[in-house]
């Protein structure tokens, strides 16, 4: 029996993607750190090629490699938005690298690595891929995280997340097999396919969807798997924090949508609930420890906690809107997030990163428009109109409600009015903070000007980032990125 | 016949090595027993017709892992009367765990796995029969072909492992000699040898 040769054709971004961190590495171990700006340079280039090759890829849904891998207009977005995250930390990586001598080629390349993981969980259609996806960019980021090798807080900021991360694969682990044992199956087709009223044994699947899930959450860094967070993104170098705040949670998300919404889809009702707690949990405890924080990378940890709680909001409503609210608060999060740590970058003071929101001050005087980024970002993750992390907010607000008026009971609907009421609450709570710094910046006394230039990089960051997160609700803007989500929500629910 | 002797001398000497593992006083001699364990247990996967595992068990763990075992016990200074010495204190505890997986194994066999009602056509990789493929075959079609793609990704894992280790570990210091085998061979005499004449008894000339 000879088996028919797989359609490798659809794997095609993931194939060159992954040629080309190889190459990468190749020319980054003979040229040593003379081939630095090179291998950044052309690892920046890699993500837009792969961009492109995802953006010209045949869209509709099909798998490959029997069934493990799938390709739909949902995977391209999640993609195109992972590729653009990972983009982004390696041009702001550049900067850094050269002032703290970490200039090794094997930054970008593990970057790169780790963004392959991200595509592959992305698209993946059975336990079995999603686990080899996952661990290959946790890996991957388990490195970067203790890149910074000689002090101490990065190594302590490596092994925390290496620790916990295996404790979460772990579980994660024991989820998948408790799902086989209980269904005899890993695709998630089959999965979906599977009905409870069958005689499966429902109690032990449930489980085993909860452990599964429950590592997964612990990836996006939702509450109460958040412990890790604050202390991996205070520890880690600073482009690596940006690069964790955002490319790994945006996969992350997007495996939990297939898993919930494909896999256990027959599940809603059991997983709706669980989902929607953590949610108003990640929300809550995201808005309130933000308030006590002084450095701004914890602060930001926390903001990321705060986000992915309203992320998943969107999820809890299990619907086709759900989904696209989702989607398209994950495209603004990406930007709004890319952005601020683009600032947080250029925060240097004598040649040292300083991370104090006290060294904020004074910031209108010396970089007028730099304290306008910031402001801009500060605002736009607050919620305030007409930035974009408004519109991300009403979209999920939305589909909360939408939900709470098709639920089948009394009381999930009013779970879903208290969840949409409390997330409106607490997103005023969690303005309070993003004020403060704004206040710092335009009203403390002046601390020591910070270091001149940024470098380009960065400045180019800060630019597209501040441009998308002002004039997304323009309809130019936002037409085009909602309809795109709502046709990957489409190709995902139907 | 031949068979169920076989299978009684295999578990017979897989047990009385096992047992022997843990009692015996040198460590060499330990894993000396679990070598011989290891081969017996290959001896039982072979009864059950799985040659495939137990090749993988005779390769993998005989020939690497507990190589690497004696290894260990050789060059690391271990004394192990001095860890035994608080064994008595475990052993109430390790005799606890013990009972508790040996009723779990009790209820595993007599209970029965019932193997999940949607079994058959949705199970992933059902076991094919004996009769119609070997098995080294059938893992192999699994493997490579089936799961290619986790292979592949597999091997990735691996290569970031390797970079992650040789990244996170690798310094490079100064004034370390090392090998250059082409200068080394290319060395004239005229770059490396002074020739002085000495008279006798005026000692060595000042260089």
């Amino acid at each position: 029996m000879i088996a028919a040769i797989p359609e490798f054709g659809i794997a095609l971004p993931e194939i060159v993607f992954a040629g080309l961190a190889l190459v990468l590495l190749m020319i980054g171990t003979f040229g040593k750190e003379r081939s630095m700006g090179l291998v950044t340079a052309l690892s920046a280039a890699s993500c837009l090629v792969a961009i492109l090759l995802v953006l010209l890829m045949d869209t509709a849904t099909a798998t490959s490699f029997e069934g493990l891998f799938i390709v739909d207009k949902f995977a391209g977005y999640m993609k195109v938005l992972v590729l653009l995250g990972s983009g982004l930390s390696i041009v702001m990586s550049a900067g850094y690298l050269q002032r703290e001598k970490l200039q090794r080629p094997e930054f970008p390349v593990l970057i790169l690595l780790a963004t392959v993981g991200m595509m592959l969980m992305i698209s993946a259609n059975d336990i079995i891929s999603l686990y080899v996806g996952l661990e290959l960019q946790s890996l991957a980021l388990y490195v970067l995280a203790s890149f910074h090798r000689d002090t101490i807080r990065s190594a302590e900021a490596g092994l925390k997340y290496f620790v916990l991360g295996a404790l979460a694969s772990g579980v994660l682990l024991y989820g998948a097999t408790l799902v086989y044992g209980f269904t005899g199956t890993t695709s998630f087709e089959k999965l979906a396919a599977l009905h409870p009223a069958e005689g499966v044994q429902t109690v032990g699947l449930w489980v085993g969807m909860a452990l599964v899930a429950s590592g997964l959450i612990f990836k996006v860094s939702a509450v109460p798997f958040h412990m890790w967070t604050p202390d991996v993104y205070e520890g880690a170098p600073t482009p690596v924090t940006a690069m964790f705040a955002v490319a790994p949670k945006i996969a992350a998300v997007a495996l939990l949508v297939r898993l919930l919404m494909g896999a256990f889809a027959p599940l809603v009702h059991q997983w709706q609930v669980a989902i929607l707690a953590i949610s108003i949990m990640s929300m809550a405890w995201g808005g309130y420890a933000a308030i006590v924080q002084r450095n701004i990378k914890r602060l930001m940890a926390y903001s990321s906690i705060a986000n992915v709680g309203y992320i998943l909001l969107g999820l809890a409503a299990g619907t086709e809107r759900g989904v696209e609210s989702v989607l398209v608060y994950l495209a603004i999060y990406l930007f709004m997030t890319a952005g601020a740590f683009a600032v947080i970058l250029t925060m240097r003071r004598d040649g040292q990163m300083v991370e104090y929101l006290s060294d904020l001050a004074g910031l209108s005087h010396s970089r007028p428009l730099l304290a306008l980024a910031m402001t801009v970002f500060m605002f736009s993750l607050g919620g305030i109109p007409p930035l974009a992390g408004f519109i991300g907010k009403l979209y999920v607000f939305q589909a909360a409600l939408e939900a709470g008026n098709h639920a089948a009971t009394a009381g999930m609907a009013n779970a879903f009015y208290i969840a949409a009421g409390l997330g409106a609450t607490i997103s005023v709570v969690s303005m309070f903070y993003y004020l403060w710094i704004i206040k710092i910046i335009y009203m403390d006394p002046p601390a020591a000007p910070l270091d001149r230039p940024a470098g380009a990089g960065l400045s180019g960051v800060v630019l597209v980032t501040t441009l998308f997160t002002l004039l997304f609700s323009l309809t130019f803007v936002v037409g085009p990125v909602v309809g795109w989500a709502d046709a990957a929500a489409q190709s995902l629910t139907h | 016949m031949i068979e169920t002797i076989a299978f009684y001398i295999f578990s017979a000497v897989l047990v009385a090595s096992a047992i022997m593992v843990v009692f015996s006083s040198n460590a060499v001699h330990s894993v000396l027993f679990l070598i011989l364990a290891f081969f017996n247990a290959a001896g039982l996967f072979i009864l059950l017709g799985a040659e495939f595992v137990a090749m993988i068990l005779v390769i993998v763990y005989v020939g690497a892992v507990a190589v690497l075992f004696l290894f260990v016990v050789m060059m690391l200074d271990i004394n192990f009367s001095e860890l035994r010495k608080g064994i008595n204190t475990y052993m109430p505890f390790g005799i606890f765990l013990g009972i508790v997986l040996f009723i779990e194994l009790v209820f595993l066999v007599f209970q029965g796995w019932v193997a999940p009602p949607s079994g058959g056509p949705a199970l992933a990789a059902p076991a094919p029969m004996l009769t119609e493929i070997s098995n080294t075959r059938a893992l192999g079609q699994l493997i490579y072909t089936h799961y290619l793609y986790v292979f592949q990704v597999a091997g990735l894992i691996l290569l970031v492992a390797m970079i992650g280790a040789i990244v996170l570990t690798l310094r490079h210091r100064p004034g370390v000699q090392r090998q250059r085998i082409s200068v080394q061979i290319n060395r004239k005499r005229s770059e490396s040898m002074v020739i002085r004449q000495v008279s006798s008894g005026a000692g060595a000339p000042k260089l």
